[in-house]
């Protein structure tokens, strides 16, 4: 499937009637010691109404999908570093030659460790500054609202995500975190309600208070914090659904 | 020829015991049946001291789908095809041992214990009891403990959504780690942990088998801890990577027609599990021992069959169907391998290379001793029930630095340091979190949901038994009511002394009696348990500990409360009370008198039809709309459970009478029965009739609103962010070290 360049829209009315009509497929890739992709399953499938299958994580060939989801777990149970191991498996080759094509690409959790260790994003996630695992609501400020994953949100809004992580605590080499900065390439950091972004607020120790950050070409996102896990107001609030909703939007309108 | 005392009490047989064995089977045990008799006849699996004891707790339900027995625990029917079954397990001596450890493998076993029942785990939760923090090797063992149930919860992908911790000298040395597990079956699935027909063949799947936990069960649970600075070889290490794998396999192998029966490999390894698999198959069993994987070399039948290495389960198949289920568990990347069969006759035989090593009849080695208690009630019991609270002075300090003490105290502070180490978030289900009376969760594809909680105060437990446990049952309950859950079941961890003082024996018949009392009178089955014995240190025993896991069912989840006062204006209302305050009897065995005064005294009291009344209308108004928050009034009296509310909901509150002239009393007490809500003026009518008619006694006690906590007009008074700074900050000041 080749896909053409997205053209975002940032009138979130306009995407939530806009989503009822269009029924994408996303992939949600299973390895062992995944956790997270009956919980993305609900909130792609149950609540945003798209069809979502499970990948295993031996499959070679994602042509079928319109979205792939790395989600959050244990992948191999994190031996050796998280993901480390994840990266090897078949599937990744096929998740790399899908977002070579430019198709969209979300990592979550582990998901953005998987990522980070297969090169499909810059920089490491290091184990928290305090030592703990840490199972928390986060406020996610938005750096960037003209991506594919958060043209629904607007920039210096703040959206209210749990996370759930011991190995958060993003870090990159100087250059590349300037050229992150530069580019845009910021997605989330963590802030308090109001969108203050202090070192107070940062939960892991992650340099810039980084929460989430795209690849250069914009098609392949990771974050730490779980917006399948605020799909709903009945389990604290849905929030996340921003982001799932903002890729529903800019896909249906790149296959259009 | 005699075996040694060394011998016997490596596996915790005594010698009468043994004379037992020779009688039962004609002849001396071959050392193999001796390990597995010493296995078997263990607290653990034979519930030797406690069988008796346990069968007269109440055990039916018009929801009960599974009779308790009958499997690993009972199944519960919440309606719309759904059900659930909760256990309890105690972790306690392998985690004094090797606190990462025991703590994560006592996580890993409860979930074993459930996924072996058809059901997927949906909730976990942990009560946990420790010396005082002040002491470094108590931190290192909370540390120890806590990082162990985060490390294994956290991978494994089940929300971790409560529990309790409580500290007290009497656990020194010897904590309290029990997990509790919740599974849910849909479609009335329940896996049976039996073989269908003789020919049906045992696999074992999962981990190798090494020589980890050999004498857990007999050895670890059954001594005290003088005996235990060499028994490290006796904790087991999870891997709950393993265990993620395990869950999703075996749970997809159900649907496979050829699997009949599914039994998990916990205490006493494969010993327990395949012996009495073939017991409640009423079958006998051909064990070929050598076919076990293993880790190591050289490892003999006896190391196999008792070894307790975890992530293992066995599976009873049909013969001629077996390869589906090898290719599934090879999907999963996991061992399966037929080690036995089924077969006409009553007897476990173990081969070695084809060679018999043991023959056994099934139910000689299951049908363990049972004994009979004479315990009577201790004369210092009388003297601390008869102690006067009265005779107690008045503090030094003030109530305002009385009230900020207990705030911050290691009992009372808020858990948040530790449960934020846990994922309570996975599987999207948790509609109220950690940090109120219970947890909610919803049940996809169903408005309902259900409540779990844990309680057990060993301090009034051991000032009476068996009232202590009546509350123990009623905290529980109350824990749900307060959410809206309607009590359906409960199941018990039963944690105590050596039962061979009369002192423990006292302690248990007397507990669970009052557990009886309790779950008859409310009406509800106590559907799974376990009992952990011989918990003592220094040579004196635990504060008795009978840990209560509830279960509550809300029709509608939409309509659930919260602890946390929510709007200006609202009224505090004290339900199952008159009095604003409470009285010098509720000093007993309270939190209070322990932390400030250093005593634990006093005759604990309940009026368990008032309790089940107040309950009731506190549910009937959170169905009707009527309640904002409720909290219930437990450890540190009313003072904290307003004080919570407050700092719980960022809001200040004004109760309107002052505190009387024994103010300690009066804010601290514990007395039983009471729950504190907030309500719209608006609705103080209804809730007025709600009362009358359940006949529960209630109060306005204040006014909820500004920035502190107020008892009658400044004759009491805390700014919220002083008493938020103490209940939120207490755990990790005195955990600090």
């Amino acid at each position: 499937m080749v896909f053409r360049e997205y053209e975002f829209s940032s009138n979130l009315k306009l995407i939530v009637a806009f989503i009822g009509a269009i029924k994408l497929k996303f992939g949600i890739v299973v390895f062992p010691g995944t956790w997270s992709e009956k919980d993305t399953h609900h909130a792609v499938k149950g609540v945003l109404r798209q069809d979502a299958e499970y990948i295993w994580h031996g499959d070679e060939s994602l042509d079928q999908f319109d979205a792939i989801v790395l989600p959050g777990g244990f992948s191999y149970g994190d031996f050796l570093r998280c993901g480390a191991i994840a990266r090897f498996s078949p599937v990744m080759e096929a998740v790399s030659s899908f977002a070579y094509k430019g198709g969209p690409v979300i990592g979550i959790c582990n998901g953005f460790q998987v990522l980070c260790e297969s090169g499909l994003l810059p920089g490491v996630l290091m184990r928290n500054d305090h030592l703990e695992f840490r199972c928390i609501w986060t406020d996610l400020k938005i750096e960037n609202d003209s991506t594919m994953f958060t043209s629904g949100a607007t920039a210096g809004q703040t959206l209210h995500i749990p996370m759930s992580h011991g190995e958060g605590n993003y870090q990159a080499d100087e250059a590349t975190i300037e050229l992150l900065e530069g580019n845009g390439q910021i997605v989330f950091r963590y802030a308090d309600a109001d969108g203050n972004v202090t070192p107070d607020i940062n939960p892991n120790g992650s340099i810039n208070n980084i929460a989430g950050i795209i690849n250069e070409r914009g098609n392949v996102m990771g974050m730490m914090p779980h917006p399948e896990k605020a799909s709903e107001k009945l389990i604290g609030g849905d929030d996340g659904n921003v982001i799932f909703k903002s890729m529903i939007t800019n896909i249906a309108g790149s296959l259009a | 020829m005699p075996v040694s005392q060394e011998t016997l009490d490596e596996i915790a047989l005594s010698r009468n015991e043994y004379a037992a064995i020779i009688d039962r089977l004609g002849r001396e045990p071959e050392p193999l049946e001796l390990g597995l008799f010493g296995a078997l006849w263990s607290e653990h699996c034979g519930y030797k001291h406690t069988k008796a004891l346990l069968r007269t707790l109440p055990s039916s339900s018009d929801r009960l789908l599974v009779a308790p027995g009958a499997e690993n625990a009972g199944v519960v029917d919440l309606g719309d095809g759904l059900a659930v079954c909760f256990k309890i397990e105690s972790h306690n001596h392998p985690s004094a041992v090797e606190p990462f450890e025991g703590a994560a493998t006592g996580v890993g076993g409860i979930i074993r214990d459930i996924f072996a029942m058809g059901a997927r785990p949906i909730a976990l939760l942990n009560s946990l009891r420790f010396g005082q923090p002040d002491d470094a090797r108590t931190r290192y063992l909370l540390n120890g403990v806590i990082g162990g149930i985060s490390s294994y919860g956290n991978c494994i992908g089940i929300p971790d959504v409560g529990g309790e911790i409580f500290f007290s000298n009497s656990y020194k040395g010897n904590p309290l780690v029990n997990a509790m597990c919740v599974g849910l079956i849909e479609g009335g699935d329940v896996a049976t942990a039996s073989a269908k027909q003789p020919g049906d063949l045992l696999l074992l799947v999962g981990a190798d088998t090494g020589r980890d936990g050999i004498h857990g069960a007999s050895g670890l649970a059954s001594r005290s801890f003088e005996e235990q600075a060499e028994m490290r070889s006796a904790v087991q290490v999870g891997n709950p990577f393993l265990e993620k794998v395990l869950i999703e396999a075996c749970l997809e192998s159900l649907s496979l027609p050829g699997v009949v029966g599914l039994q998990d490999c916990g205490a006493a390894g494969i010993t327990s599990a395949a012996i009495e698999m073939a017991e409640r198959s009423g079958m006998g069993l051909k064990l070929m021992i050598d076919r076990v994987p293993r880790r190591e070399e050289g490892m003999t039948p006896y190391e196999v069959m008792l070894s307790e290495s975890q992530e293992r389960m066995l599976l009873a198949v049909t013969p001629g169907q077996e390869a589906p289920v090898f290719e599934l568990f090879e999907k999963w990347d996991l061992y399966a391998t037929v080690i036995g069969e089924f077969e006409l006759g009553e007897n476990v035989r173990i081969f070695d290379n084809d060679e018999q090593v043991s023959s056994t009849p099934v139910v000689t080695l299951t049908d363990a001793p049972e004994y009979k208690f004479t315990g009577k009630k201790p004369e210092w019991l009388r003297g601390l029930q008869n102690a006067d609270p009265s005779a107690v002075p008045l503090p030094s300090t003030s109530p305002e630095e009385t009230l900020l003490k207990i705030l911050a105290a290691p009992n009372i502070a808020s858990r948040f340091p530790i449960y934020r180490q846990y994922d309570y978030h996975v599987q999207t289900n948790t509609v109220v979190e950690p940090g109120g009376d219970a947890a909610v969760l919803r049940l996809k594809g169903s408005k309902r949901g259900i409540a779990v909680s844990t309680d057990c105060n060993g301090r009034i437990c051991y000032l009476d038994p068996e009232v202590g446990t009546v509350i123990a049952v009623a905290e529980a309950c109350r824990n749900l009511s307060v959410t809206g859950a309607e009590p359906v079941a409960l199941t018990d961890g039963l944690n105590f002394g050596n039962p061979e003082t009369s002192d423990v024996q006292y302690q248990l018949t007397q507990s669970i009696a009052g557990m009886g009392r309790a779950a008859d009178a409310f009406g509800i089955p106590i559907v799974s348990g376990n009992a952990s014995l011989y918990n003592q240190s220094n040579g004196t025993d635990i504060f008795p500990t009978p840990i209560i896991g509830s279960l509550g069912l809300l029709e509608d989840v939409e309509k659930h409360a919260t602890a946390g006062f929510k709007k200006e204006g609202d009224l505090v209302v004290l339900l199952g009370s008159n009095s604003t305050w409470d009285d010098i009897d509720g000093l007993a065995g309270s939190e209070y008198l322990d932390l400030i005064h250093d005593k634990v005294i006093g005759q604990p009291k309940i009026d368990i039809d008032l309790e089940i009344r107040t309950q009731a209308v506190c549910r009937e108004a959170i169905e009707n709309g009527l309640v904002a928050s409720a909290h219930d009034v437990s450890d540190g009296g009313i003072a904290i459970s307003v004080t919570e509310a407050a700092v719980i909901g960022h809001i200040g509150v004004s109760i309107t009478e002052a505190p009387a002239d024994r103010w300690d009393a009066a804010m601290f007490g514990e007395s039983q029965s009471r729950i504190v809500i907030s309500i719209s003026t608006d609705d103080l009518e209804d809730l007025q009739e709600l009362a009358e008619a359940g006949e529960v006694p209630m109060k306005v006690i204040g006014s909820v609103g500004g920035d502190s906590i107020d008892f009658g007009s400044g004759a009491v008074s805390l700014t919220l962010d002083a008493a938020d700074d103490a209940w939120q900050n207490g755990f990790s000041r005195a955990t600090a070290g």
